[in-house]
């Protein structure tokens, strides 16, 4: 037994790895992502056309930047309602800055306003020990009347530019798409690097999986969590400047529903809501899952209202099986 | 008969610790030498895991000092100790069950790759994580297939054996061991027994806290009776009966002289 243990050869290691793959949550999530790709090619003849694809992408733009945030801020077994008004009311300050003529200066000032709003979450949760559900939920009230006291019920153009640089499209072959599709996949890749390679995600891995153990095994568990909530304000923050690429123009009232929207993106992804499983694959998967079933079933002709209603039984499914698959593995 | 003559590894003397109203240590002493399995029995309430916390920095006594090979030492936190070389598996094995047994064993300690991609990119060594967790499996001869499992699909006995493996993979002083047979059948307990021996045999002193008297009649070369928060005494457990022990813990019988003294070695 323990030659087996001790012999263990690259090739052992990657067979290891591709048994692991093949147990691995995202199994599901990419099952239903194809099956729906099927489906609706079938119903509808203008699904699987290029133009259309690069659509589905481009709207899921700002809600799959946001869910990666969300998808950190889950794995430490917290939750962030409040992640989409950070984003909205970044777009406003965008806008509003802009004004001055200086469109760095305004891509600065959202930043520090998103990255400040991820400190304020951090810091509530970390030094006072609050639940994040209800510290979220108080800060996303707040931003939500903040940013319309700062809007004033208006809307805000912005100028062309460096603000909707992450609107502009390019071509590869046919498929056009645009910045602001690779600035999300970039976000993906990037935090999936932090997660999976580095020492910092496996932290994040800990101290949503069990706070006592990681701290008993030497890992700073505020340091950890709090540095989730700030890097959540980045991402929002890139959401924010990606918002405004797809529409140049700043609402107080627009993204209304992403706050939960992102948290329906991580669950049908298969990222665990009690903290320490998941990954961003499977929140990219989720958010592509729910951009196709809303653009499929508008194409089949089917009322947004029953797209609702699709996506919550989803949710629902995917909750389940988490729960079972916990049940299992206790 | 021979009187002490080395250095302890790990002393306490005089701790106190009181929360309000309540003394949990008062004035406990505690000698570990190199080389040994100290048993801590006690009551529940004896203030058995209050000394021991206070032992693995996880508890800043009132009073009293903790010295290392005669250093006196001054923990503020786990981390501390565990800089000092002090390991503690904990009875709620301290292991995320989700994640894979190398990063179990090396959370908190991770090791990066060399170059750019290791102090630029923060990259992990997972390859050279994985087979020295392997490697330290193996020396403590605990039979787990691949390292890349989660902790989670492995029986009690064998995330027993991931935490002390981890333990022993950096405890450089002391390992402290919290009830690691509480929640483990027969079968599992043996192996956990036979780590314990195997560690010691390597030269790691082991601190043991049991309830379970035939594991630490078999395995300690020493026991240390707390009682009242205070060591009671420290016994030959060839000298000494498991009943006779029970009846030191419960106070109804007294230690003697030599054994209140700090016993003999």
């Amino acid at each position: 037994m323990t030659s087996t243990t001790a012999g263990l050869t690259g090739r052992d290691l990657s067979r290891a790895r591709v048994s692991r793959i093949l147990r691995e949550p995202l199994l599901g999530p990419l099952a239903a992502l194809i099956v729906a790709i099927i489906i609706f090619s079938v119903i509808s003849q203008t699904f699987l056309n290029p133009y259309n694809l690069s659509l589905i992408l481009q709207q899921s733009v700002v809600v799959g930047i946001l869910a990666v945030g969300q998808t950190l801020i889950i794995l430490t077994s917290g939750i962030d309602l409040s992640i989409g008004s950070v984003a909205v009311l970044g777009t406003i300050v965008m806008a509003q800055v802009s004004g001055g003529g200086n469109p760095i200066l305004a891509l600065g000032a959202t930043f520090v306003v998103c990255v400040v709003l991820g400190a304020v979450n951090g810091g509530l949760v970390t030094l006072l020990r609050l639940p994040p559900f209800i510290v979220t939920l108080g800060t996303f009230t707040a931003i939500q009347a903040a940013t319309r006291l700062l809007a004033g019920s208006q809307t805000y153009q912005v100028p062309d530019g460096v603000l909707t640089f992450l609107g502009t499209s390019f071509r590869i072959g046919t498929f056009a798409t645009t910045y602001g599709v690779v600035a999300m996949l970039f976000v993906y890749l990037i935090v999936w690097y932090a997660l999976s390679q580095t020492a910092w995600g496996k932290h994040v891995y800990a101290v949503g999986g069990n706070v006592t153990a990681s701290k008993l095994s030497g890992i700073k568990s505020n340091r950890t969590l709090f540095s989730v909530y700030l890097v959540t304000g980045v991402i929002a923050a890139i959401a924010a400047w990606a918002a405004l690429g797809r529409i140049p123009n700043a609402d107080p009232n627009a993204y209304q529903n992403a706050n939960l929207e992102t948290i329906t993106a991580v669950v049908i992804g298969g990222t665990s809501l009690f903290g320490g499983r998941g990954s961003v694959i499977g929140t990219l998967i989720g958010t592509l899952i729910v951009g196709v079933l809303r653009n499929g079933l508008t194409q089949a002709g089917v009322d947004s209202l029953y797209q609702n209603i699709a996506t919550g039984i989803l949710v629902i499914v995917a909750v389940t099986v988490d729960q079972f698959a916990r049940r299992r593995s206790a | 008969m021979t009187t002490t003559t080395a250095t302890p590894v790990l002393q306490a003397r005089g701790l106190v610790k009181k929360y309000g109203n309540v003394t949990a240590i008062n004035g406990a002493d505690f000698d570990l030498y190199p080389g040994e399995v100290l048993a801590v029995v006690g009551d529940n309430g004896a203030g058995k895991s209050s000394l021991i916390k206070a032992l693995a920095g996880a508890l800043i006594p009132d009073q009293g000092e903790i010295l290392m090979n005669g250093e006196k030492m001054n923990f503020r936190n786990t981390r501390d100790a565990r800089a000092a070389g002090i390991e503690t598996v904990y009875q709620d094995l301290a292991v995320i069950p989700a994640l894979d047994i190398a990063t179990n064993v090396f959370l908190g300690r991770e090791v990066r790759r060399k170059g750019i991609m290791g102090s630029v990119f923060r990259r992990l060594d997972m390859p050279r994580m994985r087979s020295e967790a392997s490697g330290h499996l193996a020396d403590l001869k605990i039979g787990i297939k691949s390292v890349n499992q989660a902790v989670e699909t492995l029986s009690g006995g064998q995330r027993q054996g991931v935490a002390v493996v981890r333990a022993a993979a950096f405890g450089r002083g002391v390992i402290i061991m919290d009830e690691p047979t509480a929640a483990l059948g027969v079968k599992e307990s043996g192996q956990v027994i036979d780590l314990i021996r195997s560690i010691r045999d390597r030269g790691i002193p082991v601190v043991l806290i049991s309830h379970d008297m035939p594991h630490v009649f078999e395995v300690s070369d020493r026991i240390h009776v707390h009682r009242l928060g205070q060591r009671a005494g420290v016994i030959d457990p060839r000298e000494r009966s498991m009943s006779e022990v029970v009846a030191l813990m419960t106070g109804a019988e007294r230690p003697s002289e030599a054994e209140q003294a700090g016993g003999v070695r």
